[in-house]
């Protein structure tokens, strides 16, 4: 899927290209977006050995622990797969945290924790589990509570009040982030039969 | 509200307050942990980046040649039989794929329309309220190995469309009853 996906945005993209004489624009811009993936993974290297390092600490220290045990009623209700006070929950929590605050940068390394913690115990390791794509799911429409970023934009771009559109921003991102938790436990039991497995 | 700001930088440091007083009140060596836990940070960050090329090479493809420019033109008069402002297709089109790049789309509107102008106030809510599905699934699904994303990659895009539309309902909504 993610093959043919990425084949045919490339094959397309070259071939219009071709038609629409900008062949000079598709190579910069090859060279350039390569350029910026290495930026990004540089920014990524310092936020995945912050906050995974402190999270470790979190870990050892039993805090991790205590998180998961506190916050898994709530958690099992997204996961029902999870096993019981099962560490992907703490991963799960802190990323979901995260995001609340708009803290996009601490976000990312816990969520790939996460993932890492739910595919441990996939059956199939090619293929996303239930749980992974729930998670995924509540992560393209994450909650966020503080849009930093576009503030950010805003109060650059001299608004008289940059913040004027946090309170919508939170409305909305509440109702997509239902929306994508409804659409994924619909399209779950359409694929699964509505059976347990 | 300016409090609320404030709030948001205290998060950080006190998360990692509390994480270092647990970790002296349980005598757990917080720095060899803290070592081990980035070592693993930094491969897991490092290994990112051939799916990140990758998909950002596809991307600027699209970009670049024209195409993204071209389908957003072709689709554009769908946009208004649902009564949503056709400047703002770009950055429903966008979203989902780049971040960066909707974020200048957003700046270009703001700039273009005023930050008071309800347009801009819908993409500043369009862009804050959802998240580039291409790229986490990129980054989430690159990071373990999964290669059949199954159901996620729909359910995303169709929670993007839903997330999008609900915010510019939202929005015009916000502004017409609630804010003075």
């Amino acid at each position: 899927m993610v093959n043919l996906i990425w084949i045919f945005m490339l094959i397309s993209g070259i071939l219009f290209s071709l038609f629409n004489g900008t062949v000079d624009e598709v190579n910069k811009g090859l060279l350039e977006s390569a350029g910026q993936a290495v930026e990004l993974v540089i920014g990524f290297v310092a936020v995945f050995t912050l906050w995974l390092g402190m999270m470790e600490i979190a870990k050892r220290a039993g805090l991790l622990e205590l998180v998961t045990k506190l916050g898994f009623p709530f958690i099992r209700r997204l996961f029902p797969d999870l096993p019981k006070n099962h560490p992907a929950a703490g991963y799960i929590m802190t990323n979901l945290s995260a995001n609340f605050f708009g803290l996009g940068n601490a976000a990312t390394p816990f969520g790939v924790k996460a993932m890492k913690e739910l595919q441990s115990m996939n059956k199939n390791a090619e293929q996303a589990s239930r749980s992974m794509v729930t998670f995924l799911c509540m992560n393209t429409a994450a909650v966020t509570f503080f849009p930093a970023t576009i503030v950010s934009m805003r109060l650059s771009e001299g608004a008289a009040d940059p913040l004027d559109i946090v309170i919508p921003a939170f409305i909305a991102t509440i109702l997509s982030c239902s929306a994508a938790i409804f659409y994924d436990r619909i399209s779950w039991k359409i694929v699964s039969g509505g059976s347990r497995d | 509200m300016i409090d609320l700001v404030f709030f948001a930088k205290l998060i950080l440091p006190l998360f990692i307050l509390v994480i270092l007083f647990s970790a002296l009140i349980t005598r757990t060596d917080a720095y060899s942990a803290f070592v081990s836990g980035g070592k693993e940070g930094l491969q897991m960050a490092a290994e990112l980046l051939p799916f990140l090329v990758g998909m950002m090479a596809a991307i600027s493809v699209l970009r670049s040649s024209g195409l993204l420019l071209w389908i957003t033109n072709l689709l554009s008069p769908l946009f208004l039989t649902f009564h949503i402002p056709a400047e703002l297709f770009p950055l429903f089109l966008t979203r989902p794929i780049s971040g960066t790049a909707a974020l200048s789309i957003t700046a270009d509107l703001t700039h273009t329309y005023g930050t008071e102008h309800i347009i801009s106030r819908m993409a500043a809510v369009v862009q804050g309220s959802t998240d580039t599905t291409l790229y986490i699934l990129t980054v989430y699904f690159g990071a373990v190995g999964i290669k059949k994303m199954g159901r996620a990659l729909a359910v995303g895009l169709l929670a993007d469309v839903t997330g999008m539309i609900l915010a510019v309902v939202v929005t015009l909504w916000y502004f017409q009853n609630v804010w003075s």
